[in-house]
């Protein structure tokens, strides 16, 4: 399943780069370069050749885990790759963890005291925060916990204390998807026949809560959960930029602004890889969740 | 001993949704002795499930309300009692098998998990081993093998799901079973066997049965005595062969016998008589029937009929009354 995704993502993205504006040898070698110059690097990085070739080549280069080296700084990619993928991660998954962790509960709270205050609050909190885009709402914290209560460092990566305000503005969207998710799956789930059976038994809320609604509410969240995983990975580029943290997102781009083709691809290919592996994991913990999916599909 | 078990009495019960009242129960009384079967009968939106949901206080929050009468229970008042009290009731002295198994059990539990949680609600003492024999023994005598208690609801079909919920109301071996329509949403084969396994336990269990049922034929083999329900009422009560051998009857009544093929055949949802039952969301003048009864005179639409009784045949009528319609 992941191949045949790769190698559309790939293909399009190939496609796209060779027809988007601006030149990359006239930005390597600047104003000045003479004909000759350019013919030479053209050749060089194959440019000279049709689009399919090339997109052939790199592929066959890719599968030997050879993604070449950086057009306009020469690093190689995989390594460069390999020491920034960690903070990403680090990032995406701190600020995943915020969302569930405070999604789910508020989420619950509010669809077990429906219309009460806490309700309504949540609601607002969502539209808040569906509402506010994350570069703006980063900036915005910055100048709030940072520079005016001087709580917490600016931006860069020296200690935990710096990961903080960039994994909650990340998680931000995700903790509003989590609260309205989670909150409208228990309405549904307290409406089910097997809730009254429960309380039927002699069971007091509690126990209808922890044994039988609470698990049953998660399903469709779980599945959700993958899906703003991967998502973040995506909003990592611009938490990335904001705050400075010298992962993928700030490789990606300025790989983009270069036409720094290898980069981009090579990012895109892994990052495409890493979000297939989290909805495995997703999908393995569904199905441990709900007995009704089975594992071998 | 008092032999009475749960005495209902001018039980008035309302749904409030957004846009009206409805009114489900309207002085509904009923009497239920110890062992006694007892079949409620009547059309769908009739009150018999608001009766069997009352009777256990799980209306729906907010929506459903008891705004009068009374719900004795061994002579104690139900209406008065806190929630922990009625936590002791449910599932062990008063358990409800539900009108759709399909739905009625928990997906991401096993079937033995669910039965079990019965008996760790309200035998906390049992040791781990009595309890999984308990288990085992119910499981084999709703006719499920013990080793299937492992698996969830879905790899169960509709008629061994519902021996599932048989099993879980009759684990704690309730006084009384509140039983709404447990074989309706079954296929008729399968109808068949899930009332041939009630009437096996009902001579195993000595508990009450309150079954609600659009069907005469299954009261006819099942029960002691029927109470006809309309309207949020109950218009006719009395043991089954007074209800079925007599000519006295409610018109109400009337119609539904007549439209019996046979006894032993199970009928069809019954939409017996001409017309509709009456808008719930409006309280009536005179008698909740008197839009399709066709014995219906002018004072039935006026002043409300009384229950007259003829030993411990009752109906609501004015055809019966002294003073005659
Ligand atoms: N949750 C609810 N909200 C509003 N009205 C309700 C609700 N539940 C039941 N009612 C109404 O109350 C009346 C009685 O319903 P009830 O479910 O007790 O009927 P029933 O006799 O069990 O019918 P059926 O044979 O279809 O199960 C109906 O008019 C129904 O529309
Ligand atoms: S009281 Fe009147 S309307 Fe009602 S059932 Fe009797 S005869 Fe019919
Ligand atoms: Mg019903």
């Amino acid at each position: 399943m992941l191949i045949p995704v790769i190698i559309a993502v790939t293909f399009v993205l190939f496609v796209i780069l060779s027809f988007a504006p601006g030149d990359v040898v006239k930005t390597i070698l600047g104003d000045e370069a003479t004909e000759e110059q350019i013919a030479e690097l053209k050749h060089e990085l194959n440019l000279d050749q049709p689009l399919l070739i090339r997109y052939a080549r790199y592929m066959m280069d890719a599968c030997r885990l050879d993604f070449g080296n950086s057009w306009t700084s020469g690093y190689e990619i995989l390594p460069e790759f390999s020491r920034r993928l960690p903070y990403t991660l680090l990032v995406t998954t701190l600020s995943v963890l915020f969302a569930v962790g405070v999604g789910i509960p508020l989420g619950i709270a509010s669809a077990i005291k429906e219309h009460s205050i806490l309700d309504y609050g949540c609601t607002f909190l969502v539209m808040l925060l569906a509402s506010m885009p994350a570069f703006w709402l980063g900036t915005l914290c910055q100048i709030l916990f940072c520079l005016t209560l001087r709580w917490l460092p600016v931006s860069g990566v020296g200690s935990w204390r710096h990961f903080i305000l960039p994994s909650i503005i990340l998680g931000a969207s995700t903790l509003a998807t989590m609260i309205r998710m989670s909150r409208t799956s228990m309405l549904d789930v307290i409406k089910m026949d097997y809730i009254r059976t429960a309380r039927a038994k002699g069971a007091d809320e509690k126990k209808v809560l922890y044994h039988h609604a609470i698990r049953n509410s998660l399903i469709p969240v779980i599945t959700q959960i993958g899906i703003s995983f991967a998502g973040g990975i995506g909003g990592a580029i611009v938490t990335e930029n904001i705050f400075a943290i010298p992962g993928i997102g700030v490789m990606l781009v300025n790989a983009v602004k270069s036409r720094d083709v290898p980069v981009v691809m090579g990012v895109i290919i892994f990052v495409t890889i890493i979000v297939g592996i989290i909805n495995l994991i997703v999908d393995l913990i569904c199905a441990v969740v709900d007995p009704r999916i089975d594992f071998a599909s | 001993m008092n032999d009475d078990l749960l005495q209902i009495e001018k039980l008035n019960v309302e749904y409030i949704t957004d846009d009206a009242i409805v009114y489900a129960l309207n002085d509904f009384s009923l009497n239920v002795k110890r062992g006694e079967k007892i079949g409620l009968v009547g059309e769908t939106g009739a009150g018999k499930t608001t009766l069997a949901l009352s009777i256990l206080r799980l209306l729906p929050k907010k929506i459903g309300k008891i705004t009068s009468g009374s719900i004795k229970y061994e002579s104690e008042e139900l209406l008065d009692k806190p929630e922990s009290y009625m936590l002791g009731l449910r599932g062990r002295r008063i358990s409800m098998i539900f009108q759709d198994p399909m739905t009625s059990l928990n997906p991401v539990k096993t079937v033995g998990d669910q039965v079990l949680e019965v008996l760790n609600l309200h035998f906390p003492d049992l040791s781990k081993e009595e309890k999984n024999a308990k288990v085992d023994e119910i499981f084999r005598l709703v006719g499920i093998p013990a080793e299937r208690k492992f698996e969830y609801p879905h790899q169960f079909s509709g008629g061994m799901k519902q021996r599932i919920v048989i099993a879980m109301a009759l684990i704690a071996e309730p006084e009384l079973l509140l039983a709404d329509e447990p074989t309706t949403a079954l296929d008729v084969t399968i109808q068949a066997q899930i009332l041939e396994l009630m009437k096996e336990l009902k001579e195993k269990y000595n508990s009450a049965v309150i079954l609600i049922t659009h069907d005469l034929g299954v009261v006819a083999e099942f029960c002691d005595s029927v109470a006809v329900v309309y309207g949020g009422r109950v218009v006719e009560i009395g043991k089954v062969e007074e209800i079925f051998g007599n000519s006295h009857n409610h018109p109400y009544t009337k119609g539904l016998i007549n439209c019996i093929p046979d006894l032993t055949s199970t009928a069809p949802r019954l939409h017996p008589i001409a017309g509709r039952m009456g808008d719930p969301r409006i309280k009536v003048q005179g008698c909740c029937f008197a839009d399709r009864c066709p014995n219906a005179t002018e004072k039935c639409k006026t002043t409300p009929p009384p229950m007259v009784y003829e030993g411990e045949h009752g109906i609501l009528c004015h055809l019966y009354s002294k003073e005659g319609a």
